[in-house]
């Protein structure tokens, strides 16, 4: 007991000081003249209906902020907001409607004009009316999603009976393969989390979510592998099995991050460029089939057991574009988006254990070092058809 | 069409029109037009407009209208009429657009300025201090010497200087600080307007001043925010009330910065122009009049028709950011 007070001594002296410090600290100096520092983050702009825009509002700033008026295009519009207290306090939320007769395929801006004169605005690309959560746009995202993601998965699988009479070297080629498409993902998701991470509002730190994502996702894998497979032999069949399906989560982590992007973007109206993106994206994820695969090929894998980990894989693709495409947030997208990378690493070092049973390296032989790069390469190669 | 908009309504039920609700409540007030009305549909032409309600115990643009200070008047020796004025220049915020607070420079804590008004021969004297944070002056426009000319005589804060010249030219002029960077001090809020009457007098008229203006609120070289007499959509919420037939006067100032033009636009009529109100004689029939900034016209008319009339900067982009109000002609 005695020591607990002796451990929070310190805190409860820190509280003091900063008591002090904003009572006769030195801050005054600088309070003076200077209006609050104003921060506000228009998450995400929904078209509901024919006549009206709404905004998702985050104050990520340090202060709180007050919504003054609106203009759409230049000029002031009506609102309303709710909740009905048009100051947003730290870290709050605010959802403003407007009912702006919005022209489909035009581009319009929103600005919020603030209490102070600061202004935040946030160009709606291409109008088109925001899915509704009903039936029918379950329906389209759950199949887009299966398009994208479930399909191909299930279909890499599908060279399971192609692999398991493979010879070892052959086995060792595609292992090899396997991590150079998985080094491809985490490097394209680290790139992508980074990328959502700076429309995370500030105070949410984006680039230090992904680095509690990365970290935090290798070492409670880990810490699970450790605990799951214990002292047994880690390349030994249930290692193997483990390391599948740790790849299975990886990749399911990667598609979750797939499916954001076709349903945010089919939310603001991109996906009518084309179903180009999706066929990118089945070409791009028939190799995360194989990559599940490879470690179990010679385990004789049940075929409940392989469909699980397809499912795995597979499944979050769907839920990625419903959660994209019904209520999109780039702080939760970053997260999902930093997790995945670090489970991608952690299956890349347990798939360079599985070599080292057999006394190899990705750098042994010169079929594992092409395997690798034609693994990189295929993601490159795919990868061309998404963008 | 009008079905299709009740079946759209009823189909949105929940979720939109519970917050439209709840945003309705909470407005103050209870204007002419229902501005206010949450119901407003999206083609509504009241609908582009600012939401809520300015503190009009602060400045009341509606009074603004038609205040006109013709000074402590006394007479001199020789029988000349002396007008005397103390202009006070403070730092002041002001509310241009419900909630919105702009950190404005004033002459006697408004934007604009009083509107001082003599007759011309009248002798003026203007008593200037400054109480504000920054140098500042006041630069008439008409005739006067080279040093009351407000641009040399810095008066820095709390000093004092006295202008004191001769009212001529008549006309429709303007005053404003002449102290640098220019743009700065005039969009700050330091202008107003300066009417000499000539001796004759103009005929009966309900007068009206209106000077265009506009704010940078985000200080990006850019007005966000453009009105008469500084609050935007001021008279679109609070109608000008006019009697039909009877001769309307406005004095129209232009003093907005940054843009180069400013202008006005009067539905369902035309008026006379007198181009700097320096002739007794109209240069111009009209319904639109186009001003730079420091340019300023009298305009006068005659409503024919009760009922409500638009007015508004013919540019479109002025008008939808707040340069835009109403006419409401009474038989």
């Amino acid at each position: 007991m005695k020591q607990w007070i002796l451990g929070l001594f310190p805190i409860v002296l820190l509280a003091g000081f900063v008591a002090l410090f904003f009572i006769y600290g030195p801050l005054g100096v600088f309070m003076a003249a200077f209006p609050p520092v104003e921060e506000l983050t228009i998450e995400r702009v929904v078209l509901p209906e024919p006549d009206q825009i709404v905004l998702h509002v985050i104050n990520g700033g340090p202060d709180p902020v007050t919504v003054a008026q609106i203009t759409v295009d230049e000029a002031f519009w009506k609102y309303t907001t709710d909740p009905e207290n048009k100051t947003i306090p730290r870290l709050g939320r605010m959802r403003i409607s407007i009912p702006y007769p919005w022209v489909e395929g035009d581009t319009h801006e929103v600005m919020i004009l603030t209490s102070t004169g600061l202004t935040f605005s946030k160009e709606i690309a291409v109008a088109i009316q925001s899915p509704r959560t009903d039936g029918t746009y379950f329906g389209t995202f759950a199949l887009l999603g299966i398009y994208a993601g479930v399909i191909p998965v299930f279909l890499g699988l599908l060279w399971y009976p192609f692999l398991r009479e493979l010879g070892s070297k052959w086995l060792s080629f595609f292992l090899s393969l396997t991590i150079g498409l998985l080094a491809f993902l985490a490097v394209d998701m680290l790139d992508e989390a980074l990328e959502t991470a700076e429309a995370v509002p500030s105070a949410f730190q984006g680039i230090a979510l992904v680095g509690i994502g990365v970290l935090g996702a290798v070492l409670i894998l880990f810490y699970l592998s450790d605990l799951k497979l214990g002292s047994s032999d880690q390349t030994g069949a249930e290692g193997r099995h483990w390391t599948a399906l740790m790849i299975a989560s990886g990749i399911g982590l990667h598609n979750l991050g797939e499916g954001l992007a076709i349903g945010a973007s089919y939310a603001l109206g991109e996906i009518a460029l084309g179903t180009f993106l999706v066929v990118g994206f089945m070409l791009h994820n028939i190799t995360e089939g194989l990559a599940i695969v490879t470690p179990v090929a010679k385990d004789q894998p049940s075929i409940s057991r392989l469909v699980t980990l397809g499912l795995i894989a597979g499944v979050p693709t769907v839920l990625g574009t419903w959660i994209g495409g019904f209520s999109y947030s780039a702080i939760w997208a970053t997260l999902f988006l930093a997790i995945g990378v670090g489970a991608i690493l952690q299956v890349i070092y347990q798939l360079l254990v599985l070599f080292t049973r057999k006394g190899e390296t990705v750098f042994t032989n010169a079929y594992n070092v092409s395997g690798f790069f034609l693994g990189l390469g295929i993601m490159y190669g795919t990868g061309l058809l998404v963008v | 069409m009008k079905n299709k908009k009740l079946s759209r309504r009823k189909i949105l039920g929940g979720a939109v029109g519970v917050t439209a609700l709840a945003g309705g409540r909470g407005l103050l007030g209870a204007p002419i037009l229902a501005t206010d009305d949450p119901d407003l549909e999206a083609h509504d032409a009241r609908v582009m407009s600012t939401t809520g309600e300015v503190d009009l115990s602060q400045f009341d643009p509606s009074k603004f209208l038609y205040e006109f200070d013709y000074g402590q008047v006394s007479e001199l020796p020789d029988g000349q009429t002396l007008r005397e004025w103390d202009i006070v220049a403070v730092d002041k915020e002001i509310e241009i657009a419900p909630g919105v607070y702009f950190p404005a420079w004033t002459y006697n804590g408004q934007v604009p300025g009083p509107t001082l008004r003599c007759t011309e021969g009248d002798r003026l004297r203007i008593r200037f201090s400054n109480a504000g944070s920054h140098p500042h002056t006041i630069h008439f426009h008409g005739f006067h010497p080279a040093n009351m000319d407000g641009v040399f005589e810095v008066v820095k804060p709390g000093d004092e200087f006295v202008y004191e010249f001769e009212a001529e030219p008549f006309g429709l002029h303007l005053y404003h600080c002449h102290s640098v960077p220019l743009k700065r001090h005039i969009h700050k809020g330091l202008y107003g307007t300066f009417i000499v009457d000539p001796p004759e007098k103009r005929p009966e008229a309900r007068e009206m001043v209106m000077v265009m203006n506009g704010f940078d609120t985000n200080f990006d070289g850019d007005n966000e925010v453009y009105g008469a007499n500084s609050v935007a959509f001021h008279y679109h919420r609070h109608p000008i009330t006019v009697k039909a037939q009877e001769l309307v006067r406005i004095y129209l100032v232009n003093a907005l910065e940054f843009d180069l033009l400013n202008s006005l636009h009067i539905h369902g009529n035309f008026f006379e122009v007198y181009r700097t109100g320096t002739r007794l004689t109209p240069d111009d029939f009209t319904d639109t009049i186009m001003l730079c900034q420091g340019e300023r016209h009298i305009l006068e008319l005659k409503f024919r028709h009760p009922g409500t009339f638009m007015f508004h900067a013919h540019q479109s982009e002025f008008a939808e950011l707040g340069w835009m109000g109403f006419f409401e002609v009474e038989l």
